[in-house]
């Protein structure tokens, strides 16, 4: 029996409204409220990167695993957002944590699903026995070009998870993963924003590989939609999980703690494990969870957790998903986001 | 050399790591080689709290390079509940709104960096502890 044995998230203060981007492009803030179903989106202050989340989040998960972090045999971090091109964050994170020098590393990137990916060779390295404890992290401070659709939705979090075979607050069923090269969306070397190929968004990459991987893992384990307490999705916006999961037989009820888009914007290899953590929040022992990523490029990897008693004990431990999702928040204009993200141009 | 310093130092900016008088109980922060208290010279490790309170802090408004862009921000020293007093930046707040007395927990946060292709350096800061 494996599972998570602690899970912990960041999220920035920092917001800002869909209003103040769209007022600033000239563009109908109405209609990206409805049609995509977001209202604001987190931003990092300037002295957070994907290196900082993955931490402080890191730091939650072990508050609530409760273990002596030289236990940790392998850590993962995945992020389209690391901080050097060759210098791994993940070492940054193991040495904050105190878990080195007897840990394996390594930096995963796959656009949103990197986090799930650091999670699935976390549970996996556990399950064959390697190692006692292994840690999965979601992290980003995503970025989309200015005045492009993205930057109604690119925001900042976290989300990260210790798996070991003991204590655990749930237990894994089984996961599954489909994914095929498609080209919806891409950053080359050194360009500062992402490119996305227009007509590949939507049907041939989201829906076809969350609806495979979904239809997968239901068939291996001979489980159907109804079985499941609750699922998560991972959120680009707030219109296609909903879309999704109600197209794959699911209902509002199963969605609803899990949904953080609307006021978190897409946290990218944070988006679904923070998700599943906003849901692990609220759920009680020895219900079903299914959570699905996306990533661009294009894969869906599914996992199915079974909550435990132990979760109940351990949930205050560390701040709740909601908590850093809706309290305390401190509102930006475009002008100190703008300066925040470094898109104002000074001299070197 | 800021690399090697900042390297050298690093379980005390990641991990807060203090040393404790093995012979009177005195935590040193950064770690000392002789207890100024007893002057021994055993320690053992303490990773401090992290939690405490604002004993008194100042508003940079004319920061030093590299701080330009954070102006205006708030440098404190903190009363850890460890009962050792530290100096360092409090973030994540306006810091116009501060008070003394404030309770303020540790972050792990960016610090500064070597321009755009050099180091980048993290560290402890801190913010209101408002349970986020
Ligand atoms: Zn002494």
């Amino acid at each position: 029996m494996v599972g998570i044995v602690g899970y912990g998230t960041q999220i920035p203060r920092y917001r800002i409204k869909i209003e103040e981007i769209a007022k600033v492009w000239g563009a109908d803030a109405a209609s990206f409220k409805r049609g995509l179903n977001l209202n604001e989106k987190s931003v990092p202050c300037p002295d957070e990167d994907c290196a900082t989340l993955a931490v402080n989040a890191a730091r939650n998960a072990m508050s609530r695993a409760g273990i002596n972090p030289q236990e940790i045999g392998a850590l993962y971090v995945g992020s389209e957002s690391h901080p050097y091109a060759v210098k791994p964050t993940g070492a940054t994170v193991s040495e904050a944590l105190g878990a080195c020098p007897y840990v394996h590393t390594a930096d995963f990137e796959f656009a949103c699903k990197a986090g799930t990916e650091a999670m699935f060779v976390a549970l996996n390295l556990v399950k064959s026995g390697a190692v006692k404890y292994a840690v999965g992290i979601g992290s980003d401070t995503s970025q989309g070009s200015p005045g492009d659709a993205l930057e109604y939705s690119a925001s900042a979090g976290a989300a990260a998870y210790v798996m070991g075979a003991e204590n655990l607050v749930a237990e894994l069923i089984d996961t599954h993963c489909f994914m095929t090269d498609t080209p919806d969306f891409w950053r080359r070397e050194h360009a500062n924003y992402p490119e996305h190929g227009g007509r590949f968004t939507g049907e041939p990459s989201y829906m076809k590989h969350v609806t495979g991987a979904v239809n997968a893992i239901l068939e291996k384990t001979k489980m159907k939609p109804e079985d499941f307490d609750y699922m998560i999705f991972h959120q680009p916006n707030g219109k296609f999980p909903v879309q999704m999961a109600l197209k794959l037989g699911f209902k509002e009820p199963q969605f609803r703690y899990g949904l953080l888009t609307p006021t978190l914007g897409n946290t990218y290899s944070g988006s679904s494990p923070l998700g599943l953590a906003a849901t692990l929040d609220e759920a009680k022992p020895n219900q079903l969870i299914l959570l699905v990523s996306y990533g661009s490029g294009a894969g869906s990897d599914a996992f199915i957790f079974k909550t435990t008693e132990r979760l109940l004990k351990v949930r205050d431990m560390a701040p709740r998903v909601r908590k850093q999702l809706d309290e305390h928040k401190m509102y930006l204009e475009y002008g100190q986001y703008a300066k925040f993200r470094h898109k104002i141009v000074k001299p070197e | 050399m800021e690399v090697a310093r900042h390297w050298r130092e690093t379980p005390e900016r990641y991990r807060m790591e203090a040393g404790k008088c093995s012979k009177c109980g005195k935590i040193a922060f950064p770690g000392r080689m002789i207890c100024p208290e007893c002057g021994s010279t055993e320690f053992t490790k303490h990773t401090l709290s992290g939690k405490g309170k604002i004993v008194t802090y100042t508003i940079i408004r004319t920061a030093p390079d590299g701080f330009e862009d954070l102006v205006p921000y708030a440098v404190g020293i903190i009363e850890l509940d460890d009962g050792i007093k530290i100096l360092a930046q409090i973030t994540d707040c306006n810091p116009e709104e501060l008070k003394t007395g404030d309770r303020v927990v540790a972050k792990f946060r960016r610090i500064n960096e070597d321009g755009k292709t050099g180091m980048i350096y993290y560290a402890y800061k801190f913010v209101p502890d408002v349970g986020i």
